[in-house]
């Protein structure tokens, strides 16, 4: 039973692009039809927007005004010269996966090293166009009818399957880049596995502008028993566009995910994670830090599904807001009646550096079992004016000295995550954007 | 060195009066002790020299080697010379020691003009200084003053004073908290910066630090007013009587 509702621009636009894109779109009869399913559901319930519990504080429908077709393919010389310019790790030791205009690009990836490194690598749209093409596009629980899943599941213009066999422990971070080569929407869809006691590090980057079209990619981890799995996101990027990331997570039993989402990106950015344990003895670790100024708008959204027992979760965001920017953290941790002795510690920090600025922090408990230990706590506040003087008052100018507490404040969180390859990397990023002021 | 004229504040938010007409004069080289009762004003007055906001200055003026300190930052006038070793020194989670000693020092060269130290010369710096004061390796990697004890907390205060090199160190109640040993390398420390053309202020209760470091004078402040001025032989009259006759007097 649906009311049928009054498109705005943007909703009938995404209507007409999947109906002059769907024979284009990769995937088997099955994929086809979830595909159509999922348009129908834009076109039936819209956008997400305010009404909808999870999108109560980032409107998404309020925010799209129009819908740009998907970007077109590009040629690899195209994509490589984007790359040059468009370094996002610099001297970082890693692999790289690239991903252009929503493609996987096998030529600029470093398929033959890692295949040596035990991973190997397969295109999307191949995998969505054989028999376990539809399981592909599988979707959690919690995640519901998510409207932004459902923007990827019509789009998804291809990807990457990246698959760690058992036991291979990858000895360099992986870094997985989309770049926007050119103006249009960019959905893509990657899938990583690990296999039993495989260990792999991933950066995840977003590079190029984002323009008129939305960013919409989704990553599909899944962790095998005792495989340990640590990613890095940043959502960087310049530009007025939406960028949309959404993580599905599974893990296997005494194994680890460890999660950091770094936003420092264009108007409208949203962050959303599922991760649910299916086994147990495991453990996630999923950290945020998010950087927001000028009217933008920052979302960090995360359910972590407690299945099963004896598994431990910590949650800990940090938030820096400045101008008009507005932040929001939306954490729910749901403890099933059988999931005894879960450990879950969820922590939301916001530092306002603004009158302007707004943060909706809402950290949840659902706890049904009786045997568990499970914290929350949200913190909203501005900088010390104590600690500013202390600073001062040994002659460190104004500026500095709140640079200075600024990364202090963040690097709770960078340093608790504690991935060295990248803890230097972020906290520049943090240099660069409280200078860019 | 420093010149205080008739000084008057109050503070900002509630508009109570605190300071009622300080003069106070302290020549290049001189050690002078500040003691007085509790409430009598003695840490507001070391916060208006450090520049701390949350004071309004109604009357008066303070010249600092001539110049106007009121119209100055408090890191300006840190980097001209005044030092402020905090009575609670605060601890800043995830500021490490070393990288806060470093900005703290180079900031202030760059205001000066100066070029900023290398890494290999500060190190050799702070390894000089802190030996010293007893600061250990541990301390300097922890964020700074972060599960310091509270003797830890004051020899940093001093470790940051003897790196800084200030014309004008204002020390209130350094002694607060600390045993007889720490006591004795804090007084050492502050000692070992005594030099002709390096003036002292130092706040405290108690003449038993003075025992240590021996002022040039000691002015009694009672009500926001200096009551009493002269020798070291005041403080030991103060620890024998108490500050009632003081008291009393301005009242």
């Amino acid at each position: 039973m649906t009311t049928p509702i009054n498109l705005t621009q943007a909703e009938t636009g995404l209507v007409d692009r999947f109906d002059a894109a769907r024979t284009g779109l990769a995937g088997s009869d099955a994929v086809a039809a979830l595909r159509a399913s999922a348009a129908g559901q834009i076109k039936a319930k819209g956008l997400p927007h305010r009404r909808v519990e999870e999108y109560k504080y980032s409107d998404l429908r309020a925010f799209l005004k129009s819908a740009a077709p998907l970007a077109a393919a590009v040629s690899v010389d195209e994509a490589k010269a984007a790359l040059g310019a468009a370094d996002m790790l610099g001297e970082l030791d890693r692999y790289r996966i690239v991903i252009a205009n929503g493609s996987y690009v096998a030529e600029l990836s470093d398929v033959a090293a890692l295949e040596a490194e035990g991973v190997s690598l397969a295109d999307f749209n191949a995998a969505l166009a054989g028999d376990k093409g539809a399981a592909l596009l599988a979707q959690p629980k919690s995640a519901g009818t998510d409207g932004v899943l459902a923007l990827n599941t019509a789009f998804v213009q291809g990807g990457v399957v990246l698959s760690v066999k058992a036991g291979a422990e990858v000895s360099k971070p992986v870094e997985l880049v989309q770049i926007a080569v050119s103006e249009g929407a960019q959905v893509t869809r990657c899938r990583v596995e690990l296999g039993e006691g495989a260990k792999l590090r991933l950066v995840e980057t977003f590079a190029g502008k984002a323009g008129a079209g939305e960013t919409n990619a989704v990553f599909d981890y899944d962790v095998a028993d005792k495989a340990h799995l640590a990613t890095t996101r940043l959502m960087i990027s310049e530009g007025a566009g939406a960028v949309l990331a959404t993580t599905l997570s599974r893990i296997g039993a005494k194994a680890e995910l460890k999660t950091l989402c770094f936003i420092a990106g264009p108007d409208f950015t949203r962050n959303q994670q599922f991760v649910a344990f299916a086994g147990e003895n495991s453990e996630a670790k999923i950290y945020g830090v998010t950087l927001a100024r000028g009217k933008a708008l920052a979302d960090q959204t995360l359910i972590v599904d407690h299945a099963v027992p004896h598994c431990n979760s910590r949650e800990f965001f940090k938030t820096v807001l400045d101008d008009d920017a507005r932040g929001v953290y939306q954490g729910r941790i749901n403890v099933a009646q059988h999931a005894q002795k879960t450990d879950g510690e969820m922590m939301t920090q916001a530092l306002l550096l603004s009158e302007g600025a707004e943060m909706a922090n809402k950290p949840e408990l659902e706890i049904f079992a009786d045997d568990v230990i499970c914290a929350h706590g949200a913190t909203c506040g501005e900088i010390d004016e104590d600690l500013l003087f202390y600073l001062r008052a040994r002659g460190i100018p104004l500026e500095e000295a709140k640079t200075l507490l600024v990364l202090a404040f963040l690097s709770e969180a960078i340093e608790e995550f504690a991935e060295e390859d990248v803890t230097e990397i972020l906290e520049q990023r943090v240099r660069d954007w409280l200078a860019a002021k | 060195m420093l010149e205080i004229k008739n000084l008057h504040a109050r503070i900002a938010e509630d508009g109570s009066e605190i300071l009622r007409g300080i003069d106070l004069t302290v020549n290049p080289g001189e050690i002078h002790a500040i003691m007085g009762p509790n409430g009598s004003g003695k840490s507001t007055l070391s916060y208006i020299l450090a520049g701390k906001e949350d004071y309004e200055i109604t009357e008066g003026e303070i010249l600092f080697n001539g110049e106007n300190l009121l119209e100055m930052e408090p890191d300006e006038r840190a980097a001209a010379g005044v030092f402020l070793a905090f009575q609670y020194p605060i601890e800043i989670p995830g500021v490490a020691t070393m990288e806060f000693l470093k900005t703290a020092i180079n900031a202030q060269r760059k205001a000066r003009g100066e070029d900023a130290l290398s890494i290999p010369d500060f190190m050799k710096l702070v390894k000089a200084k802190s030996a010293d004061l007893n600061v250990t390796m541990d301390m300097l990697k922890r964020p700074l003053n972060v599960g310091f004890s509270g003797g830890e907390k004051k020899r940093a205060e001093i470790l940051q004073m003897a790196l800084l090199e200030p014309k004008l160190c204002v020390l209130d109640e350094t002694d607060s908290g600390l045993d007889i040993d720490a006591l004795r390398i804090v007084s050492e420390g502050v000692n070992k910066l005594r030099s002709p053309d390096r003036s002292m202020i130092v706040i405290t209760h108690y003449q038993r630090l003075l025992d240590h470091i021996v002022p040039d004078v000691v002015h009694v402040l009672s009500k926001g007013k200096i009551v009493k001025t002269g020798g070291k032989e005041l403080a030991l009259e103060l620890e024998k009587n108490g500050y009632a006759d003081y008291t009393g007097a301005a009242a």
